[in-house]
């Protein structure tokens, strides 16, 4: 399926997919969508695993066991993120980031 | 079995209390507190017990004399913040999460043991997301104040944050390397540009969980909006397993590009310094003031790594060890007037010494240990790392952290002023503490006098200690 296709695009579309986090993170106002952010950073994190194993060290499963294991700690912290973000839509009645400046300085 | 045991006692009175937790009435829940401190003071002091060390999983996971060492200070600490945090468990609105307090707490125990015994980057990765998801509930424990749902909400955002750049930085380094362990990933670092670059992302990522100077911005916002224990929590324990596995990683597997790596903590923690001291001079709250100052003192944990010597790792172990006893003295006696009386910022201390002396006392004798006073053991934890680093020749970081260390006195004196000499109209009232509490400064004073006395604990941490060279 992927015959042919070099793994310096693979590496390309990762750093593409993590700097969006980045940016994303940093410029969103809503707690879900920086959430999405970080999603993509992780990933981008996986596509770099999957696709250095699959290309450059394809007889360990070293990269693929870490991405198993990034994916099932993201939907750990995902739940956890969740619940805080009720905890907070139940305090504010909002869930932007504008909203949470109780503490500055 | 015997190997693991540091982690499986934890995991076995995480169990029972989670049993225990399940057929307790909601009205009995403070039944859990005195078990749940007995069972964690029979963990620590069953670690204290000779192990020995050795290699599971392939070498996954490796425990060494070492790592048993940072394990049982890390449980001493744990110990005293559950001490301190029964006068806050027992009020009103906690009554019925009190063991979630306890599980939480100790599920992040469990992941910075694994953390420091991690001998391959997957499972430092999993002891590190076990250490820090569930602070993040910790953080948010107050769920009908709004500080503290805020606190939660950057404290997590931030820690995934910064674990996904961790990662980034690890997955570059499986790209150049093709393993995932310390021990055969050493030798294939040659500082190549891919290798360095997989390092700047590590670093960040790391220095995010001890809040290194440009990565610092989460830190006074959560301790200022979670529970003082929590915070105590973060500042200490947190603190110190991250600063502990950092300094393993970096003397184990950077090695060969530590020219590389002192000069990016050069910079860092001249910054570090300066910038923790300068703002905390400026808080009012007394929460973000010792936000800053454990910046600061971040900062000079790190003077001691730059050394890249044995002597440098025993200064960091034994810096961060009277760091957690000056630090818990001084959230202990915070946490206690914040629970008392709802009073948190430095003008409210006004006139303590004449209400509330023997609290007075202790936060004095901590503030000066924090400062680095002669006799205390702050002062012997500030002279070591000094020493070790102009041992290495870094004259003029030495001479800068010198100067930041008077002006650190300066707002650590800000504080010891308001109590003792500022008088005021309303001052705190005097209250009487629980034993709890009170055995928990005790703890902690003792730490503070005795550690500085007893030369035996640094040859101890020599000891077991090594360096680059």
């Amino acid at each position: 399926m992927f015959e042919g296709i070099p793994l310096h695009w693979f590496l390309i579309l990762g750093t593409i997919m993590f700097f969006v986090g980045i940016y994303g993170f940093l410029t969103r106002k809503n707690l879900i969508t920086i959430l999405m952010s970080i999603e993509l950073i992780l990933n981008s994190v996986n596509i770099n695993f999957v696709a250095f194993n699959k290309f450059l060290y394809p007889d360990h499963l070293e990269g693929m066991f870490f991405t198993v294991f990034i994916i099932a700690v993201a939907a750990a912290e995902t739940s956890i993120a969740i619940a805080i973000i009720i905890n907070i839509y139940r305090r504010l009645v909002d869930i932007d980031v504008d909203k949470m400046n109780k503490m500055k300085y | 079995m015997l190997i693991m045991r540091h982690e499986l006692l934890l995991i076995v009175i995480t169990v029972i209390l989670l049993v225990v937790e399940i057929f307790l009435p909601n009205t009995r829940k403070r039944k859990i507190i005195l078990p749940a401190i007995l069972l964690m003071a029979a963990v620590t002091v069953i670690g204290f017990f000779p192990g020995t060390p050795g290699i599971l999983f392939g070498g996954m996971y490796q425990s060494t004399q070492l790592s048993m060492l940072l394990k049982n200070i890390l449980n001493v600490g744990v110990l005293i913040i559950f001490i301190q945090s029964v006068d806050w468990l027992k009020q009103d609105q906690n009554k019925e999460k009190i063991s979630e307090f306890y599980l939480l707490m100790l599920s992040t125990l469990i992941g910075m043991n694994y953390m420091i015994s991690s001998g391959n980057f997957l499972m430092f990765y999993l002891g590190l997301e076990l250490a820090t998801i569930p602070i993040a509930a910790l953080a948010a424990y107050e769920r009908f104040k709004e500080k503290s749902a805020e606190a939660g909400v950057k404290l997590i955002f931030i820690s995934a944050l910064s674990s996904g750049i961790l990662l980034y930085g690890l997955s570059m380094i499986y790209g150049t390397t093709g393993t995932m362990y310390f021990a055969d990933v050493a030798p294939l670092i040659t500082g190549a540009p891919l290798q360095v670059l997989a390092f700047i992302f590590f670093f960040a990522g790391m220095a995010f969980k001890i809040s290194l100077v440009p990565f610092h911005l989460w830190t006074a916002d959560v301790y200022e909006g979670s529970p003082v224990n929590v915070a105590s929590y973060l500042s200490v324990i947190s603190k110190g397993a991250a600063v502990f596995i950092f300094t393993i990683i970096l003397y184990t597997v950077f090695t060969k590009i530590a020219v590389l790596w002192s000069e990016v903590l050069y910079v860092i923690i001249i910054l570090t310094i300066t910038v923790g001291n300068l703002f905390a001079m400026r808080q009012q709250n007394l929460k973000r003031f010792l936000a800053f100052s454990s910046i600061a003192q971040a900062g000079f944990i790190l003077l001691g790594i730059i050394s890249q010597s044995q002597v440098g790792m025993t200064t960091v172990i034994y810096f961060v060890l009277v760091y957690i006893f000056s630090n818990l003295g001084a959230f202990g006696v915070v946490g206690i007037i914040s629970n008392r009386t709802g009073k948190e910022t430095i003008n409210d201390y006004d006139g303590l010494y004449r209400t509330n002396p023997k609290l007075s006392l202790v936060m004095m004798l901590a503030l000066f240990s924090l400062a680095g006073i002669p006799p205390l053991a702050g002062f012997f934890g500030k002279f070591f790392l000094f020493t070790a680093g102009a041992k290495q020749g870094y004259y003029i970081l030495v001479l800068i952290a010198l100067i930041n260390t008077i002006i650190s006195l300066y707002y650590y004196l800000l504080v010891i002023k308001a109590m003792f000499l500022n008088n005021s109209d309303q001052p705190i009232a005097y209250f009487k503490s629980d034993n709890y509490t009170r055995l928990g400064l005790i703890l902690c004073v003792a730490g503070i006098v005795v550690i500085g006395f007893t030369s035996s604990v640094y040859e101890l941490i020599y000891n077991l200690s090594f360096g680059l060279y």
